[in-house]
C-alpha cells in the first residue's frame, strides 16, 4: 500500500521507535513510544496525504468506469508534464503556452483587484468614520453586493467596447465590496478606549488616523483584501471564458472546444493551486501585520 | 453655587441623563463638590452608581446634561491634556512601544515648544518615575498588567496635567501589585503635587490614598451621600495605619455607608 510506503520512506531512523519492518508500520506502536518526529508526521503529514491518495483513487475509479471519456490521473499527469515542458511558447494570438495564460489572468486580477483596493479601502474608511455616509451608502452597497459578478460583464463590454478592460471591470466590481465592508466594519469597531485616549490627548485628525485608526483597522482591511482576492480569482475564469483572448479561463474554453479533457482537468488544478497560493501569501502578510495587535 | 468657583476644581449642580430605549434615565443628580489644588479625592460607591460617569464628565469625555464642571476657572467643554486620565483597562495602543505610547502624549502637549531631544528626555524621565525605563522599547502585550498600568500612569503624568483622573486604575491587578502601585502613586503625587480624583471600589485603597472620600448613593439618580475627611498625616505607611484609630474610624464610616445605608439588594 502506498500510504505505508510513505511512512517507511519518510520516517527518520531515530531511536527504538523507528519501525524497521513493514509489519510494525502496519500496526503502529503505542503513542508514547513514537519518536517526536514520527508523531508529528502521523499528525501533520499523514492525514492530507491519505486524503489526496483517496481523491486520486476515486478519480481513477470514475475514469475507469466512464469508459475512457474522463481521463484518469496517469493520463492527465503525462499530459501535464507535456504542457508544462513548454510553458511560454507563442503560436499566434489564441495559441500560447500555459505560462502566458496564467500570467495574463494574474495580470487582469492584479489590475482589477488593485483598482478595487485603491478605491474601496478609502471609501470603507470614510463610511466607517462618518455615520452620515454610512447611512447614505449602505442601501446601495446592500443592493449591488449580491449581484453575480458576470452580470456586470455586458455593462463593461458596452462601456469599454473591448474584452480586456471589461474583464478587469468585472474583477474590480466583484472584489471591491469585501474591501469596503471590511474596512468600514474595522473602523467602526475601533475600541472606544482608544478613541477616548485620542480625545484626552486631543490628537489631531491626522494623528488619530495614522496612530490609532489605521493600525487598529489593519487586520480588518487585510481580511477584506484576502476575501477580495479569493473572489477575484474565482471570477476571472468565468469572465475569460466569455471574453476570450489569452488567459486560464479562455484556455479552459478553448480546450473544451478541442475536446481535450486532460487539459481542462489540468486547468482546474492550476486554478486551485494559484488561488491557494494567493490566499496563503495574504495570510502570511496578515500574520506579519497583526502579531503586534493583541488587544 | 457660585461659592464654589474659587476652588480649583468644582462640580456644580451636575446631573446626567441618558436617553435609553425605555425613555430617559437619570444617572446622576445634583452633584456638588469643590476640590482644592493638590487634594486627593477618592470616589467610592457600589457598581453602577455613576462614579465613572462623574469622572468622565470631569475628563470631558461626557458632557453633563445639567450644571457644569469648572476646572481652573474655565468650564470643561471637552477632553484635553490638562486633565490626564488613567483608564481602568490601561488603554495603551498595542501597536506602539511603551516609549511611543508615552511619547505620543508628550509630543502632543510639548511638541510645539520643544525639540525632539527634549521630548524624548521628558518621556524617558516619566518612564523612570514609574520605574519602567528598562521596558521602554517593549510592546504592551510583552509586559505584565501592573507594568501596563504604570505606563498608563506615566502617559497621564507626562502631560503635566492640572488634574490627574484615575478610573479604578488598580482594579484588575493582584493584591501585591496593587499595594506596590498604591505606594508608588503616593510617592509620585507627593513629588508632583498633583490634584487627583480617583474612582475606586476598594475601601482600604480609598482611606490609604485620599484626603477626602466622596461616597455616592446607589443609582438611579445617584448623588453624593456622604464625605469622609481622612485627616491622617503623610507620608502614610500602610503597616502603621492598620492599627491607627483614625484609620479604623474612617474605614468603619465608609463600610457603614456602603454596607448599611446603601446596601444593594441582591441583583
Amino acid at each position: 500500500m502506498s500510504a505505508a510506503a510513505g511512512i517507511e520512506s519518510t520516517s527518520p531512523p531515530v531511536g527504538e521507535a523507528k519501525p524497521e519492518t513493514a509489519k510494525l508500520v502496519m500496526v503502529p506502536p503505542p503513542k508514547k513510544r513514537l519518536s517526536p518526529t514520527l508523531q508529528k508526521f502521523v499528525e501533520v503529514v499523514l492525514p492530507p496525504l491519505l486524503g489526496i491518495l483517496l481523491f486520486i483513487g476515486v478519480w481513477a475509479l470514475i475514469a475507469q468506469t466512464s469508459g475512457g471519456r474522463l481521463p484518469g490521473p496517469l493520463k492527465t499527469w503525462l499530459s501535464a508534464v507535456e504542457v508544462f515542458s513548454h510553458p511560454f511558447y507563442v503560436k499566434g494570438p489564441n495559441d500560447q503556452g500555459i505560462g502566458w495564460n496564467i500570467l495574463s489572468s494574474l495580470q487582469r486580477v492584479g489590475f482589477g483587484f488593485g483598482l478595487a483596493a485603491v478605491i474601496g479601502i478609502p471609501i470603507g474608511f470614510l463610511i466607517g468614520r462618518v455615520a452620515f455616509l454610512n447611512a447614505m451608502f449602505s442601501p446601495i452597497i446592500s443592493l449591488l453586493r449580491p449581484v453575480s459578478p458576470l452580470a456586470w460583464l455586458p455593462i463593461g463590454l458596452l462601456v469599454f467596447k473591448s474584452a480586456n478592460p471589461a474583464a478587469i471591470w468585472v474583477i474590480f466590481i466583484s472584489s471591491i465590496w469585501p474591501m469596503i465592508i471590511n474596512t468600514a466594519v474595522g473602523v467602526s469597531r475601533v475600541p472606544q478606549d482608544f478613541l477616548n485616549v485620542a480625545k484626552v490627548l486631543s490628537l489631531s485628525e491626522w494623528k488619530v488616523m495614522t496612530k490609532i485608526l489605521l493600525p487598529a483597522t489593519l487586520p480588518y482591511i487585510l481580511t477584506g483584501i484576502r476575501l477580495s482576492i479569493g473572489v477575484a480569482w474565482l471570477v476571472i475564469v468565468a469572465a475569460e471564458m466569455l471574453t476570450g483572448g489569452v488567459g486560464i479561463g479562455f484556455w479552459v474554453w478553448d480546450e473544451w472546444n478541442n475536446l481535450n479533457v486532460e487539459h481542462i482537468i489540468i486547468a482546474i488544478f492550476i486554478v486551485g493551486i494559484v488561488g491557494l497560493l494567493l490566499e496563503q501569501a495574504l495570510i502570511l502578510i496578515a500574520k506579519r501585520f497583526s502579531h503586534e495587535y493583541k488587544a | 453655587m457660585s461659592a464654589h468657583t474659587d476652588k480649583f476644581l468644582s462640580i456644580e449642580n451636575v446631573g446626567m441623563e441618558f436617553d435609553t430605549k425605555r425613555g430617559r434615565f437619570e444617572a446622576l443628580r445634583n452633584i456638588n463638590l469643590a476640590i482644592d489644588q493638590g487634594e486627593f479625592i477618592a470616589l467610592i460607591g457600589h457598581s453602577g452608581c455613576g462614579k465613572s460617569t462623574l469622572l468622565n464628565m470631569i475628563a470631558g469625555l461626557l458632557y453633563p446634561t445639567m450644571g457644569a464642571v469648572i476646572c481652573d476657572k474655565r468650564e470643561v467643554k471637552g477632553a484635553g491634556p490638562d486633565r490626564g486620565v488613567v483608564f481602568q483597562n490601561h488603554s495603551l495602543l498595542p501597536w506602539l512601544t511603551c516609549f511611543d505610547n508615552v511619547y505620543l502624549a508628550v509630543e502632543r502637549v510639548f511638541g510645539e515648544i520643544e525639540g525632539r531631544p527634549k521630548l524624548k528626555e521628558r518621556t524617558q524621565k516619566v518612564l523612570e518615575l514609574v520605574g519602567l525605563s528598562h521596558a521602554a522599547q517593549k510592546h504592551p502585550d510583552e509586559i505584565s498588567g501592573g507594568m501596563k498600568q504604570r505606563v498608563g500612569i506615566a502617559r497621564a503624568l507626562s502631560m503635566e496635567p492640572k488634574v490627574l483622573l484615575l478610573d479604578e486604575p488598580f482594579g484588575a491587578l493582584d493584591a501585591l501589585t496593587r499595594a506596590r502601585l498604591q505606594d508608588e502613586l503616593m510617592g509620585i503625587v507627593k513629588q508632583t503635587g498633583s490634584t487627583v480624583v480617583m474612582v475606586t471600589h476598594d475601601v482600604d485603597e480609598a482611606v490609604l490614598l485620599s484626603d477626602r472620600i466622596v461616597m455616592m448613593t446607589n443609582g438611579p439618580s445617584a448623588t453624593i451621600g456622604q464625605i469622609v475627611p481622612v485627616d491622617l498625616e503623610r507620608p502614610r505607611d500602610r503597616l502603621k495605619l492598620v492599627a491607627h484609630p483614625r484609620y479604623i474610624d474612617c474605614r468603619r464610616q465608609v463600610m457603614e455607608f456602603l454596607y448599611q445605608k446603601q446596601l444593594r439588594p441582591a441583583a
